[in-house]
């Protein structure tokens, strides 16, 4: 039995990874650490000011305010793209022509990139030249063209509506996969009993995709708290600092503002928060791979 | 059913049963068919529209109201996006170019790392494996203030090298992962008998292991493409010389305007063109893309 190797030999194939995440992750996070405690700039600095960027940051009402925004944010969308997503791979699960082109076709914008469909989607949502107007003002829905960038809760579903139609797909292809590993025959059976579609979905499939579903839940909410391309893209934050996100007011503090030190205290603080949620993930997908 | 000795009114409900079942069948077909139709068209518009104000005359292009359809077609805002500032070839160059180190970098350092994750075991392998997995844990953005203050400091800042890192700090643990689970997939028989034969574990990995694992490193490649060729933040921050610009970053750049209007038309051609690869690539390579992508977020 070979099956258990010598191990320094699969250490020295692990080293080149190893030290590359230990360059430039793990040293940075601890140098991320060190300057959270500094005033720090771009233009010098960097004295030792203990914990005032942390009781600054929470006295921040900016930084409160775009924490809110992203957590409101991430509250709205999460529903909205498992709920989608769910549909989308009930309605795409079964292996027909027309059903798979759907599948295809519904992930097709996961690939690409979220600052393109933003772009793509700035230009569609255009007070003058943008066609959601001209068609909404068409089928009568509005009188005028209307501006969906100076209410931040406008942006908000602006940007809600573009990144569903970005990420959608990716709900629904984990969705459609865990559908599928469900053995028919338990479908069948219910069907043959007269349980109904709704019931089919409410009592079979949805509990025995339920991790599933958790999952993606968090992977997806997670890219929710992160979020900036799309805000960065169709807002620039306003009107006036409204819908600045958590990433985006420490992209600001840093390298707009150079407070090295505040934004490494802030980064820090959202750091804790996704670690919180990423530690729940890992555990869960851990614990046991599929459906149970 | 086939049981002759059931009585035949069980028999007779088993077969409606079955009808209703059949009918259910039909009707559902029907509107998921509908469905399914509405669902493309919705999805597909804003692409179809975009890529029809690209074709607009740039005129047509920033008409207010909008026309839904060019009235004529004229590949002038393409010319356009080819010409804005150091010109698309560039900007496609320097992404495509900092895609390329950062597939290389990912490859090296991940094909090594899942063969040792997958065929050895030692003494807190575990440990090491969750390291690797940490930038899973800490968000990147995070990182790239220390980053940057690091990359300043060695003159990797404004350097496609030094962007190429970050997109492999991005992509690694999923790379690590798929290819830790490329070699696990291995009957074991294989390496035994080349072991016996005398051959190192450096043989093995070339000569054994190497072309079977070549669907996995397909799928890094493709992965860390895409990633690449999309990330925005880490670019607009460290890109900071309009040569260096990578193509989002262009993107942004063109929205922005040159006297502060938007050039509709000059900007669809823009998005359309950036998203051109990454459907061609999905398209050609969808089976290796979606099964990457159920292996990375699943399990």
């Amino acid at each position: 039995m070979i099956a258990t190797r010598k191990g320094s030999v699969g250490l020295l194939y692990m080293a080149p990874a190893l030290l590359f995440v230990l360059v430039f992750v793990v040293v940075p996070f601890v140098q991320l650490v060190q300057t959270s405690f500094t005033d720090a700039s771009l233009l010098g600095g960097g004295g030792f000011v203990g914990l005032e960027n942390f009781t600054r940051a929470f006295a921040d009402p900016t930084f409160q305010r775009a924490l809110w925004f992203t957590a409101r944010y991430t509250i709205i969308i999460t529903p909205i793209l498992m709920g989608l997503g769910f549909a989308l791979a009930l309605l795409t699960a079964p292996n027909r022509p027309l059903e798979q082109l759907t599948r295809g076709i519904v992930f097709l914008p996961v690939v690409i990139g979220l600052g393109s469909s933003s772009l793509l989607w700035f230009w569609l949502f255009d007070q003058q030249v943008g066609l959601i107007n001209r068609f909404l003002v068409d089928i009568h829905l509005l009188a005028q063209p209307m501006v969906w960038f100076t209410k931040a809760d406008l942006v908000m579903w602006a940007v809600i509506i573009s990144v569903t139609w970005k990420v959608v797909g990716f709900g629904m292809i984990l969705f459609v996969a865990a559908i599928q590993s469900i053995n028919t025959e338990i479908t069948e059976a219910a069907m043959i009993d007269g349980a109904g579609p709704w019931q089919r979905v409410w009592s079979i499939l949805l509990p025995l995709t339920r991790r599933t579903i958790l999952l993606a839940t968090l992977i997806s909410a997670i890219g929710s708290m992160l979020a900036f391309d799309q805000f960065y893209i169709m807002s620039g934050g306003g009107p006036r600092g409204q819908t600045f996100t958590a990433v985006y007011w420490i992209y600001q503090q840093s390298f707009i503002s150079f407070k090295l030190g505040y934004g490494a205290a802030l980064s820090l603080i959202l750091t804790a928060i996704i670690l919180f949620f990423s530690a729940i993930q890992v555990f869960l997908s851990n614990r046991s791979p599929g459906n149970d | 059913m086939t049981d002759l000795a059931a009585n035949p009114a069980e028999i007779a409900a088993a077969d409606h049963a079955q009808g209703r079942v059949a009918g259910e069948r039909r009707q559902l077909r029907y509107l998921v068919g509908a469905i399914c139709v509405a669902v493309l068209a919705i999805m597909l518009a804003p692409l179809a529209l975009s890529f029809l104000a690209s074709i607009k005359t740039p005129q047509e292009a920033s008409q207010s109201p909008p026309v839904y359809l060019p009235s004529q077609i004229s590949f002038e805002n393409y010319l356009k996006i080819f010409d804005f500032q150091a010109g698309l070839s560039t900007y496609a160059f320097n992404s495509l170019a900092v895609a390329g180190i950062a597939i290389l970098l990912c490859l090296a350092l991940a094909v090594p790392a899942g063969y040792g994750l997958a065929r050895f075991n030692f003494r807190g392998k575990e440990v090491l494996f969750l390291i690797m997995l940490a930038p899973l844990m800490i968000p990147y953005q995070a990182l790239l203030t220390p980053l940057y203050m690091m990359f300043a400091k060695v003159g990797l800042a404004n350097s496609h090298l030094g962007l190429a890192i970050i997109h492999t700090v991005l992509q690694l643990p999923f790379s690590i992962y798929l290819m830790r689970n490329s070699f696990e997939g291995i009957p074991r028989e294989l390496e035994e008998a080349a072991v016996m034969d005398g051959s190192s574990s450096f043989q093995v990995l070339r000569n054994i292991f190497g072309p079977l694992v070549i669907p996995g490193m397909v799928t890094v490649a493709l992965f860390t493409f895409i990633n690449s060729w999309n990330e925005f933040l880490a670019a607009l921050i460290f890109m900071n010389k309009e040569t260096a610009f990578t193509v989002p970053i262009m993107l942004v750049s063109v929205r922005t305007g040159r006297l502060g209007a938007v050039d509709w038309g000059a900007l669809q051609a823009g998005v359309i063109i950036s998203i051109l690869p990454c459907v061609l690539v999905y398209v050609l390579l969808q089976k290796y893309y979606v099964s990457g992508f159920l292996n990375g977020a699943v399990k």
